[in-house]
């Protein structure tokens, strides 16, 4: 049980319920879809990038409670970044989710970012949470149209 | 004589898997659907014919090859009488269901299905007997129509009646759904296409291990399953063909086995079944599959069945009696599979939950995403059964659905 709480926390139940940005942006810079088959969550990414900075960002999409939630999150924790330290976020955010159980966490980076610390401890829920990421990361790196599929 | 009453405890120690834990209870497996678990005796089968027969087949004049030859044509008359094919050269082994329909689909498929003609399927259909089709019919300008269902998951057969006519070159349709667990009316099925002189493909692979299947009596062309549902291994499964089919269809994969002679210029193909059975077969598969099936002769399939249908009956009420629940798959006719949505909860969610209890369910599209997509939902959780589980199992389902609740809560 205590594993489920770690999983399930208040904050991620709370971006699940009320998902922050969650729209279409008719003026995007670039957007991306991204698929996980296992399970079919599916989210799409929008971005308006400008001079490296990411102006606004939203997203559209179903899934599990992880993959929305970590959608909502991923949305204001990025906005207002550049380009490069949006990549960066995502490289701790993807270490923390595949960490092994147990392992440190760069909570300053993270912010509340880390309500999602306990994935790592679901292996198979972890496209849940990086698929939102990875479809980002493919809408920056401008694949547009590609389907991510994660890991 | 009154039926014995099914002793499940029994039977549950036939299945070693059965006693093991997970998350630090009680194995609870529902999940069946997707593959059964196997009974001792097919582990043991497998053993002993690696440990003491292992040969190549057809091939051989020494013991073992005869010894696994026998074995490997014992195994075949065994499926031929489980099914009621009238002879074994209509018994074709293969990797599975899917490889079953993708031999029709290939094969006769290939003759039948010519431009401007039409291929029958269901909205409820795996995608194993929607893809091989539709790759057809794309490649060969033939239309693939969709037999449309109701809400409660039932075909709708008047509209199946109405769409058979000169064009439809082939029927392939499921005798029971995975994702709802209907089970369609086959027979019918049948007789509507053979009135228009169309053959039928009946995708077995959920049906077999729940229903006594006999092809002579349902008439259908072609019958495809998957050993793996039926307590057997993994990659062998049984495609059934009428001899008259067969014997016109073209070959799917060249290769050995399948001969009789080859010349450069020329090749004789070999007798049926052979024909289809290119290159070294799934031998200790097909020993597997064929105690498999000893195994079930053993359990009674009428037995087990009724068995089944107490459960799916206690289970559907149970289910039902949970607020925010909603089955998805209500026909009258339907076997072991409780497919359900819990409002403002995600099936992954349910599925990694209920795991965490040690219960195993199937969360997601099962395979059938135009049927997800005609119930509007991204996905299901879906608990099945086999005659190994037992009503606590479905209280214990029950509760984790509780806990999902209060997790989300
Ligand atoms: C109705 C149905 N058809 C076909 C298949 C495919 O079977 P296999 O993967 O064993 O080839 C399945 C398996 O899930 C099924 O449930």
């Amino acid at each position: 049980m205590s594993d489920l709480v770690e999983l399930y926390q208040e904050l991620v139940l709370d971006h699940n319920n009320r998902p922050r940005n969650k729209r279409a942006m008719e003026d995007a810079s670039s957007t991306a879809d991204g698929y996980n088959p296992l399970c079919g969550d599916q989210v799409s990414v929008f971005l308006k990038v400008e001079d490296g900075v990411i102006a606004d960002v939203s997203f559209q999409g179903v899934g599990c409670a992880i993959s929305q939630s970590s959608a909502s999150m991923m949305t204001q924790n990025v906005k207002g970044k550049t380009v490069e330290e949006a990549e960066a976020l995502f490289e701790v955010f993807h270490g923390m989710v595949t960490r092994d159980p147990g392992a440190e966490v760069d909570s300053e980076s993270l912010g509340e970012l880390e309500a999602l610390a306990g994935v790592c401890a679901f292996p198979n829920r972890i496209k849940c949470a990086s698929l939102a990421w990875h479809t980002m990361a493919a809408s920056l790196n401008g694949k547009q149209q590609e389907q991510v599929t994660t890991e | 004589m009154t039926p014995q009453p099914f002793d499940v405890e029994a039977v549950r120690r036939d299945f070693p898997i059965l006693s093991r834990e997970v998350a630090g209870k009680p194995l609870v497996y529902l999940d069946s659907a997707a593959t059964s678990q196997k009974p001792q005796v097919v582990i043991d089968a497998l053993a002993a014919y690696y440990s003491g027969i292992n040969a190549n087949v057809h091939r051989g004049v020494h013991t073992l090859s005869q010894e696994a030859t026998e074995a490997y044509e014992g195994a075949r008359a065994k499926v031929r009488a489980f099914i009621n094919a009238a002879e074994d050269a209509e018994i074709v082994f293969t990797r599975g269901t899917t490889e079953g329909i993708n031999l029709v689909a290939h094969s006769l498929g290939t003759q039948r299905v010519v431009e401007g003609s039409e291929v029958i399927i269901s909205n409820m259909e795996h995608h194993s007997n929607v893809v091989p089709w539709q790759i057809l019919c794309e490649e060969r300008g033939a239309r693939l129509r969709v037999v449309p269902i109701n809400d409660d998951g039932e075909l709708l057969m008047d509209e199946y009646e109405a769409m058979l006519g000169p064009k439809t070159a082939l029927v392939s349709i499921v005798h029971m759904s995975n994702a709802l667990g209907t089970i369609n009316s086959a027979k019918d099925i049948v007789a509507l296409a053979h009135a228009h002189g169309v053959p039928v493909l009946l995708d077995g692979a959920q049906a077999i291990p729940h229903l006594p299947v006999d092809v002579g009596e349902l008439d259908c062309d072609f019958y495809a399953f998957s050993g793996h549902k039926l307590f057997g291994p993994t990659g062998i499964g049984v495609l059934y063909g009428k001899r008259e089919w067969l014997e016109q269809m073209p070959p799917y994969q060249g290769g050995g086995d399948m001969i009789k002679s080859v010349t450069f210029e020329r090749t004789i193909y070999n007798d049926l079944p052979y024909k289809f059975e290119a290159g070294t077969p799934h031998i200790a598969g097909v020993v597997g599959l064929g105690a498999a099936i000893d195994y079930v002769n053993g359990i009674g399939l009428e037995r087990a069945a009724a068995y089944e249908h107490e459960l799916l009956e206690y289970g559907t009420e149970q289910l039902q009696a949970i607020g925010g629940l909603r089955l998805i798959g209500t026909a009258r006719h339907k076997a072991s599979v409780l497919s359900f949505v819990l409002d403002g909860i995600h099936p992954h969610d349910i599925g990694t939950i209920l795991d965490t209890q040690g219960i195993a369910i199937r969360t997601g599209h099962h395979c059938t995403q135009p049927l997800m997509q005609r119930f509007q939902i991204p996905a299901t959780a879906r608990a099945s059964l086999a005659f190994y589980n037992t009503k606590s199992e479905i209280d214990a389902l029950v509760e984790g659905i509780h806990k999902t609740f209060e997790v989300f809560s």
